[in-house]
């Protein structure tokens, strides 16, 4: 396995010392990392799982409107970033690891390197229950 | 190819008759192979290889691993620059904001410098580098981002099948995640891995680190860490803090190494050695 680039690691290292929720993506979207709130909220450990490819934890992570309905990838904002290399933000419902529905808000945004590198993209979310 | 070292001390220049053995000057490297001259930065070393280079050459390659003064402090003072006859490349890392030529020119200029690029006899001809691949001669070079304050390369050198790898300032414990377990998520290991050289920061004792931390630079005990990670065949541990005396360098690679069994050659570098492969 290739080393991943310099922005990637410190990304990593950075999300590693948050107390918010995060993850990484690289450019296809397959999940590089996710820290320790983050595990709290998938139910999963990032030692045991490692890293995944977008198709196994898209499983994984299922997003909903507020009436239950799955959302289309396009709506999300870590896939908008993805796709238009700009940040996105929005809100969303997950069901978390006591399989209780809770509304979170994500904040996605591109990761370039210098001099103009597109790497990948990093997401925060946090509880966000309506008023 | 022949590689010998003009200057390893890491900062600030640090001559002075504490300083005899491993040198004062700060980083330059130069690597031969016939006709074709690479130099590794530009710190005041670069000024003694100036003055004693084979008249015969006419075109040199400078790559530069960052513009930290350290780093840069040489190029006015280097002999060449100043000869019509000589061409010379300079290679950096290329930044978001401004180009390389801008920032080099920020050295060659008022209050810094009296002499402006625009002056020297032939403008040197400046390449930008990120993720870069190339040939010089019969050198392929690879650079890479790096963990170091401001953009940082390091260079990893083929010459047939000989590897060097150069990373003189790099801070390894902020530049990867499970230090030193996890290859894929180690800043620099592209640019090291199974070298038969690495010249790599170790600016510091383990104490002194911990009170420097951000710094950009790394422990000796990282650093060997990293070269058996990367499974090279020598360090040539590079950058001394310039407050270390010899008898200081000699204390802390003994406390480093004693008692342990390394598959590898380690050192601190030393100003005047020189290498062949």
């Amino acid at each position: 396995m290739p080393a991943q680039s310099l922005e990637l690691i410190l990304g990593r290292q950075f999300m590693d010392s948050l107390s918010i929720p995060g993850f990484l993506v690289d450019t296809e979207g397959n999940l590089l990392f996710y820290n320790e709130s983050a595990e709290e909220v998938f139910g999963l450990k990032f030692g045991e799982t490692g890293g995944m490819r977008v198709e196994e934890w898209a499983t994984i992570f299922t997003p909903m409107d507020a009436q239950g309905k799955l959302l289309p990838p396009e709506s999300l904002p870590l896939v908008q970033t993805l796709q238009s290399k700009i940040p996105a933000h929005g809100s969303m419902y997950i069901n978390n690891l006591n399989r209780e529905r809770i509304r979170i808000t994500v904040t996605a945004f591109p990761i370039i390197g210098r001099p103009d590198r597109y790497l990948g993209a990093m997401a925060m979310f946090w509880k966000s229950e309506l008023p | 190819m022949k590689v010998k070292v003009w200057g390893c001390r890491g900062s600030l220049p640090a001559p002075g008759p504490e300083n005899i053995s491993y040198g004062g000057n700060t980083s330059c490297l130069e690597i031969r192979d016939g006709d074709t001259l690479l130099v590794l930065d530009a710190g005041s070393g670069i000024q003694r290889l100036g003055r004693f280079l084979d008249k015969k050459v006419k075109v040199i390659h400078i790559l530069l691993t960052h513009l930290h003064i350290d780093h840069t402090m040489g190029l006015g003072f280097f002999a060449p620059l100043y000869n019509p006859d000589v061409e010379v490349h300079l290679y950096g890392p290329s930044s978001s904001s401004e180009s390389l030529l801008n920032r080099i020119r920020k050295y060659f200029s008022a209050p810094l410098f009296p002499v402006r690029l625009a002056d020297l006899p032939n403008h040197p001809v400046i390449h930008e580098l990120d993720q870069s691949e190339f040939e010089i001669g019969p050198f392929r070079i690879k650079s890479e981002f790096i963990c170091h304050p401001g953009p940082t390369l390091g260079y990893r050198i083929q010459h047939g099948a000989n590897v060097l790898a150069y990373m003189p300032d790099h801070e390894l414990q902020l530049g990867s995640a499970n230090f030193p377990l996890d290859p894929e998520w180690t800043s620099g290991f592209e640019i090291a891995v199974k070298a038969d050289l690495l010249f790599h920061d170790g600016a510091y004792s383990f104490s002194q680190y911990e009170q420097k931390v951000g710094w950009g630079h790394s422990a000796v005990r990282d650093t060997i860490q990293f070269a058996q990670l990367c499974q090279v065949k020598k360090l040539s541990i590079f950058h001394h803090e310039p407050t270390n005396t010899d008898e200081q360098l000699d204390e802390i690679l003994r406390r480093n190494v004693e008692g342990k069994t390394f598959g590898f050659e380690i050192e601190m570098c030393k100003e005047g050695s020189v290498y062949e492969f």
